[in-house]
């Protein structure tokens, strides 16, 4: 699947659910459910500074695909980065760069990349699309 | 809930007065009605200012003390009365002891930098607190640094009261300015403030008092008190935005010089010399915010009209309240829990992050502040990454709090 195909799949499961809690609850869930990165990996380095929920991040080129796992100590933005490593993990550098994120926009969660709120989000948005262009480069030269 | 039983009769007919605020009335969240407990954040306006403020700009909006032409008196009237009524709001001595500022860091900023340039040498103090707000704590730093004097911080306990014993040690005749917050914008603790500035002024310490959360709480009168300073915001009394008050006892504003340049803080301006304005004018400089002290002074008499008294007798049974009702919270923890309280109260559950916490209480309609409200030094102290804070006002309902607390207790369970 593409990563627009992954986004437009996770606006349609969305849309199914009406109240604001129960889409809550599937973002939880999914928060809760997966232990995201290996814990040598949660070290400072891998440390997205500038965000009061702490996120951190980590990726591996495999067969010229990035592969992203992440972590936060909220559980919603834990949430919110699942979904987001599901859209974009397994994609070459060359279209992860390309992207345009929409889909939480579109599930009506713009708060989480508004630079204010500081939850880590956009942060990790952008070093994972500063990774894509760095192997981008990298694959390229 | 039970506890409504045991309390008092309530101090204010709160139906009544929330028809006063139109935000109130017609603000819904997600199609839910607006809880609002983020007072200690901003409070809401009620109607008598929406329509003074509306008043000046369709009737006498002109530039004071400048004109000669009718508007520009009227203008000057109202922008001085409304200097008289926030004087006599806190009882101050006189009405030019009142200077309309920005806000409370506005009127902090503007006492650190003109009373520190003036009275701060190398090798002397600054005494704050563990509880300040970033505002009362960085323009200290700022003019400690250029002066190269020191900053010393009076600690607190696990409850979140000051160390008054401590306070006692640290203060010594380095000392040349104790600088503390009335209230806890994060805690609510109420501070011993006629302690603290009883000890200072025996040592003729002078005493600053950061009164933004103290303000819409609690009556103060500064010539019982005795503050050397009081700094507060026009928007957490009901009143505009970008409005403030420092007062200062007139003493001391005199033994200072300006903290800005501008038009009306001078008498003659020659390229060779200008001779400075007499107070308060000498300290504002440029064109004020005529519309906000007007707004002000309209929030301040609404307030004198409700009655301060029984105001303070309704948040205090309200705060009560609250606590009881968040005490039966499974796996709830207050950060802060000293004996003199207001206005806010800070929790954690479980180990539930605050902004997941926050999150879900927003999806519920309810308006609360998460995170290090400003007080990121009290937030290591306490080694969290912050907390939940509710903070109350007297247009808040029993029901309102009854909301809070089942929001709470459906969002931890989804979360924990």
């Amino acid at each position: 699947m593409t990563i627009n195909e992954k986004q437009d799949e996770l606006v349609a499961d969305f849309s199914m659910m009406e109240e604001w809690m129960d889409k809550y609850e599937y973002i939880i869930q999914l928060g809760k459910e997966l232990p995201l990165i290996a814990e040598q990996y949660k070290t400072d380095d891998n440390l997205i500074k500038g965000c009061q929920s702490r996120v951190w991040l980590h990726t591996e080129l495999k067969d010229g695909k990035l592969f992203f796992t992440g972590d936060s100590d909220a559980v919603i933005t834990k949430g919110l980065i699942s979904l987001m490593i599901s859209v974009l993990s397994g994609q070459t550098p060359k279209d992860i760069a390309a992207t345009e994120i929409y889909f939480i926009d579109a599930i009506g969660l713009r708060s989480h990349l508004s630079p204010t709120r500081s939850n880590g989000l956009l942060s990790m948005l952008k070093q994972m699309k500063l990774y894509a262009v760095a192997y981008k480069a990298k694959m390229e030269s | 809930m039970d506890n409504v039983s045991t309390l008092a009769a309530p101090a204010l007919d709160v139906a009544r007065i929330r028809k006063d605020f139109p935000l109130l009335q017609q603000a819904t969240v997600y199609g839910l009605p607006l809880v609002y407990l983020d007072n200690g954040a901003t409070t809401q306006k009620p109607q008598v200012v929406l329509d003074t403020l509306e008043q000046y700009y369709t009737g006498y909006n002109s530039n004071v003390h400048r004109g000669v032409h009718h508007l520009s008196q009227k203008a000057t009237d109202a922008y001085e009365e409304a200097r008289k009524t926030a004087a006599g709001y806190i009882n101050a001595q006189y009405s030019h002891e009142v200077i309309f500022t920005k806000g409370t860091t506005d009127s902090i900023n503007l006492v650190a930098s003109s009373f520190g340039r003036t009275f701060l040498q190398g090798g002397d103090v600054v005494l704050i607190s563990t509880m300040e707000h970033h505002s009362h704590i960085v323009p200290w730093q700022m003019i400690c640094e250029e002066k190269g004097a020191e900053l010393k911080v009076i600690p607190i306990n696990e409850r979140g009261e000051l160390l008054m014993d401590e306070f006692s040690r640290l203060l010594d005749e380095r000392v040349k300015i104790v600088a503390v917050t009335y209230v806890s914008n994060t805690m609510g603790t109420i501070n011993p403030v006629k302690d603290i500035i009883t000890q200072a002024h025996a040592r003729n310490i002078p005493v600053l008092l950061d009164a933004a959360q103290a303000i819409q709480h609690i009556t103060i009168d500064v010539q019982e008190l005795q503050p050397d300073f009081l700094a507060f915001s026009g928007h957490k009394i009901y009143g505009p935005t970008g409005i403030g008050v420092l007062y200062g006892k007139e003493a001391w504003l005199n033994k200072m010089p300006p903290y800005q340049g501008g038009g009306d803080m001078i008498k003659t301006v020659t390229f060779a010399k200008t001779i400075y304005n007499e107070l308060p004018y000498k300290f504002e400089a440029g064109t004020p915010d005529v519309s906000g002290a007007i707004g002000l002074a309209a929030a301040l008499n609404y307030l004198q009209q409700v009655g301060l008294e029984k105001i303070q007798q309704y948040e205090e049974q309200l705060m009560e309240y609250a606590l009881q009702a968040l005490q039966q919270v499974p796996g709830i923890r207050f950060i802060g829990q000293a004996a003199h309280r207001s206005g806010a109260i800070s929790f954690l559950v479980d180990d539930i992050h605050p902004y997941d916490l926050g999150e879900l209480l927003d999806k519920q309609g309810i308006a609360v502040r998460t995170g290090h409200h400003c007080t990121e030094p009290l937030m290591d102290l306490f080694k969290i990454p912050g907390t939940v804070r509710a903070s109350l006002s007297f247009y808040n309902t029993f029901e309102e709090v009854d909301k809070l607390v089942a929001a709470v207790n459906r969002a931890a369970a989804m979360l924990r």
